[in-house]
C-alpha cells in the first residue's frame, strides 16, 4: 500500500515492495538528500525532483551515475548507516516518498529521520551492515528484482532470500494498526492535556 | 534505565499519557516555529480545520530566508520565494494570535539566539521547533528537541508531540580551558571522541567542571551540537549561572514570582544518586583548539595535530569515508590544517551568533586586517545581538577590520538567503555543519571552527591559530604551531 501525504487516521501499512535502490554510505545527511536551497518553497509538491539534486548531476547539469539514476521507479531504498543525519526537514523523507520510495531499508537512521518516515508512513527497518550491503550488491545485480518488506512479521524477502529485520516497535505497532496520524491520536487526549499544563507551574504565570 | 535525571524528571512533569502505539504524548511548553518548516504544517491545520491549541506557548520569528542585507530586507523582498515564504508565515501566526518577532520588532533574529536571549526558554521546559539546533535550549536545563513538519502540525493542534524516551548519557567534561579556547572546542572534542551517531538513542547530559564553568552562552553553544553528535537533545542542569542569566529577562518573572519559578527550575535537576544508562568521561583540560578537516563534524583534530590518514581508521566505512572528505577537501593526510587557504571567513549562526562570540572574536581583530583575498561576514544571531554589539562599539571593530557587519538571521550556515558560497571557495566557518553542499555551493568546503579562530582565518587568510593574537599566545601542547609572519 503506498502511503499517502496526509493519511487518514485508519491506513494499515502491513507490507510495501517494488524494486530496490541502494543509496551507499555512511551518515548521509539531510543536506545531501534535499538541499537547503530547495526549501524555499511552502508545499512539499514538488519535493521528488530535488532528491539528492547536487549528488545526481554532473558539473555540467546533466544525470550521472547516481543510484537514483540508474534505479529509476525503485519504491524500496537500501542504505547504511545514521542515515538521515543532520536537519531535521521533513522535505528530506517527502521527497523521497513523492520520488516512489515506499520503505527503507538501512543499517541505522538519525533519530528525527526515522520520526519523520513515522509520520509519513514510510517503514524504516534495519539489518547489519554486512546483510545490507548484501542487500545493495544484489539490487545492483537484479534491477528489477522485487523487494518486499513485511512490516507485520519484520522480514525483508527478495530474490529466494528472506532476512529478518528491526523495527522501532513504535513504528511498527503505528503501522500495522494505521495509527501513525498522531494529531488525529493526541487531539482526543485534550482534557488529559489540559491536567498536564495544570501541573506546570511556569504556564500560568508568564504574562 | 535512567532514574532522579533532569531528563527523567521533565519527562514525568510532561507526560500527558501513553499512545497506542507505545510512545508517550509529551506536552511540549514552548514552541517555536520559523518561515522554512512551518507552512505546510499550518495548511495541514486548514485542510483538518483545526486551530492552534496553545498560541500563548507559540513564538515565531523569521531566520533561514532573512536576507542579511540591511537594504534587501525592504518588503515585498527582492527574492519571491522568500517572501512568499515569510508572508505565509506572518498570515499564519496574525490568524492563530503567535507572538511574531518580525523585521520591524527590533528582536528578530535565529530562534535558538532569539528564545533564550527574551527569556523564553528556561528550566524545566519541553521545547520543540521544526529545526534540528532546537538542542540549544537545553542549556538551561530544558529539553529541546527538533522536530520534522507533520510533528510541527502534532504540536500546533494538540500542544503536544509523541515521543520515545531516551536514554540518558552523562558527558563529563573534565579539565580546565586555557585563553582562545571555548566552548565550540569543547563540543567538537566531545564529538571527536564519541562520533557523529554516538547520541543515537541517547540525550546526552553534559556536566563536570569544563562544562560548569562555562556561562550561559557558552552553554548554548554546547547543547546546540548535541545533534551533530548524534543526540537529539542535550542539557546541563541548572544552576546560579543560569539564574543568574535568566533575571529581569522579558519573558522571566519578577521579585517573590521569580524565586517561586526558581523553585521549580531547582527541583527539575538531576539529582545527586542519579542513575545514567552510562557515563563517559571527555577530557578537555589544556586542549587546543579544534577545527574540521573534512565533511562532518566528527572529522575534526586539535589545530596541533595532523590531518588524519584513511588507513587510521579501523571501520572500511570510516576510512571510505576519509577518503571521501580528503578528496573534496582537496588536502593531504598527515599535514597541519593551519596554513589552508581560506576565501570566506563567516561569524554568526545559531551554534556562535551570541555577543560573547562577537566579543571574543574582535578582540582578534583589534588593529587587525582581513586578508584582501577574503570575503568576510559578520552576522548576528539576532537583532537584539546586532544591538548589543552596536552599544559596545564591537561593530567598528569588524568594520575596521574589513568584515561585512550585516543583520541578523541563519545566512551562510545554509545558504537559503543570498549569502552562499561559491564554486569550491573554502570557509572558516562558526557554524555547526561541514556536510558538502551545505553553504550553497556542491563544491563548497567547510572549516568549523570558533569565533576567535574564524577572526584569525579571515586575517591570515588561512587557518591560523587564534591564541596567537591573544595577550597570553599558545598556552602549550601546541606542537606544530607555526610562528605568525606578521
Amino acid at each position: 500500500m503506498a502511503p499517502d501525504a496526509d493519511p487518514g487516521a485508519d491506513q494499515h501499512i502491513t507490507d510495501v515492495s517494488g524494486t530496490g535502490v541502494p543509496i551507499p554510505g555512511d551518515d548521509v545527511d539531510t543536506d545531501q538528500i534535499l538541499p537547503a536551497k530547495f526549501m524555499k518553497e511552502v508545499t512539499f509538491d514538488n519535493m521528488a525532483d530535488y532528491l539528492f539534486y547536487d549528488a545526481r548531476r554532473d558539473d555540467d547539469g546533466g544525470f550521472n551515475d547516481h543510484p537514483l539514476n540508474r534505479f529509476e521507479g525503485a519504491s524500496i531504498a537500501v542504505v547504511n548507516s545514521n542515515f538521515g543525519c543532520g536537519s531535521s526537514r521533513e522535505h528530506a523523507p517527502q521527497a523521497m516518498m513523492r520520488w516512489g520510495i515506499d520503505g527503507v531499508v538501512g543499517e541505522s537512521y538519525a533519530e528525527i529521520f526515522r520520526d519523520n518516515c513515522k509520520s509519513l508512513g514510510i517503514p524504516a527497518v534495519t539489518a547489519d551492515h554486512e546483510t545490507v550491503t548484501q542487500l545493495q550488491e544484489w539490487i545492483e545485480a537484479n534491477p528489477d528484482g522485487d523487494i518486499e518488506i513485511d512490516v507485520e512479521e519484520t522480514t525483508v524477502t527478495y530474490g529466494d532470500t528472506v532476512i529478518d529485520v528491526d523495527i522501532d516497535d513504535a513504528m511498527r505497532e503505528a503501522l500495522v494498526d494505521g495509527i501513525w496520524d498522531t494529531t488525529a491520536l493526541m487531539y482526543s487526549n485534550r482534557s488529559k492535556v489540559d491536567a498536564t499544563v495544570d501541573g506546570l507551574p511556569y504556564v500560568e504565570g508568564d504574562d | 534505565m535512567s532514574e532522579g535525571t533532569l531528563y527523567d524528571k521533565v519527562w514525568e512533569r510532561h507526560k500527558v499519557t501513553e499512545l497506542p502505539n507505545g510512545q508517550d504524548q509529551l506536552f511540549v511548553g514552548l514552541h517555536l516555529v520559523h518561515e522554512v518548516t512551518s507552512p505546510q504544517a499550518f495548511g495541514m491545520l486548514r485542510e483538518r480545520e483545526l486551530d492552534v491549541a496553545y498560541p500563548d506557548r507559540t513564538f515565531a520569528t523569521t531566520d533561514h530566508i532573512a536576507p542579511t542585507e540591511a537594504e534587501k530586507r525592504e518588503r515585498p523582498l527582492a527574492d519571491d520565494q522568500a517572501e512568499e515564504m515569510l508572508s505565509a508565515l506572518e498570515r499564519n501566526v496574525s490568524e492563530s494570535g503567535i507572538t511574531f518577532f518580525g523585521f520591524e520588532s527590533g528582536k528578530q533574529g535565529i530562534t535558538h539566539v532569539v528564545a533564550p536571549e527574551l527569556g523564553l526558554s528556561q528550566p524545566g521546559m519541553t521545547v520543540a521547533c521544526g529545526d534540528s539546533h532546537t538542542a540549544t535550549h537545553g542549556a538551561f536545563g530544558s529539553i529541546g528537541v527538533g522536530i520534522g513538519t507533520s510533528q510541527i502540525r502534532d504540536v500546533l493542534a494538540t500542544g503536544c508531540i509523541a515521543a520515545d524516551k531516551q536514554k540518558v548519557r552523562r558527558v563529563n567534561v573534565e579539565g580546565e580551558l586555557g585563553e582562545g579556547v571555548y566552548a565550540k572546542d569543547v563540543i567538537l572534542k566531545v564529538i571527536q571522541e564519541l562520533g557523529v551517531d554516538g547520541g543515537v538513542g541517547h540525550v546526552y547530559e553534559y556536566g563536570g567542571p569544563a562544562i560548569e564553568a562555562l556561562d550561559m552562552e557558552g552553554r548554548l553553544a554546547v547543547c546546540n551540537m548535541s545533534i551533530e553528535g548524534g543526540a537529539r537533545a542535550g542539557y546541563i542542569n541548572p544552576d546560579e549561572t543560569t539564574y543568574e542569566y535568566l533575571k529581569g529577562r522579558e519573558y522571566v518573572p519578577e521579585g517573590e514570582a521569580f524565586e517561586e519559578r526558581k523553585a521549580y527550575w531547582e527541583s527539575v535537576a538531576s539529582d545527586d544518586d542519579a542513575e545514567y544508562d552510562d557515563v563517559v568521561t571527555v577530557d578537555a583540560d589544556g586542549i587546543d583548539p579544534l577545527v574540521t578537516w573534512g565533511i562532518n563534524p566528527g572529522q575534526v583534530i586539535e589545530i596541533s595535530e595532523p590531518v588524519p590518514h584513511p588507513d587510521d581508521f579501523e571501520a572500511r566505512t570510516d576510512r571510505e569515508a576519509a577518503e571521501q572528505a580528503l578528496d573534496h577537501m582537496e588536502i593531504e593526510p598527515g599535514g597541519s590544517m593551519l596554513g589552508y587557504d581560506v576565501d570566506v571567513a563567516f561569524l554568526g549562526t545559531c551554534t556562535n551568533g551570541r555577543l560573547s562570540d562577537f566579543a571574543e572574536a574582535a578582540k582578534i581583530l583589534e588593529g587587525e586586517t582581513v586578508d584582501e583575498g577574503v570575503r568576510a561576514l559578520a552576522v548576528p544571531g539576532s537583532e537584539t545581538v546586532r544591538q548589543q554589539c552596536e552599544e559596545r562599539g564591537i561593530d567598528e571593530t569588524f568594520i575596521n577590520a574589513g568584515f561585512q557587519w550585516r543583520r541578523a538571521g541563519c545566512s551562510m550556515c545554509l545558504a537559503m538567503n543570498d549569502d552562499a558560497l561559491e564554486g569550491d571557495e573554502v570557509c572558516a566557518s562558526s557554524s555547526n555543519r561541514n556536510f558538502i553542499g551545505r553553504q550553497g555551493s556542491k563544491d563548497g568546503r567547510t572549516v568549523l571552527m570558533s569565533p576567535a579562530m574564524v577572526a584569525a582565518a579571515a586575517v591570515e587568510g588561512e587557518v591560523a591559530d587564534a591564541r596567537d593574537y591573544l595577550d597570553d599566545g599558545p598556552t602549550g601542547g601546541a606542537g606544530g604551531v607555526e610562528e605568525v609572519a606578521d
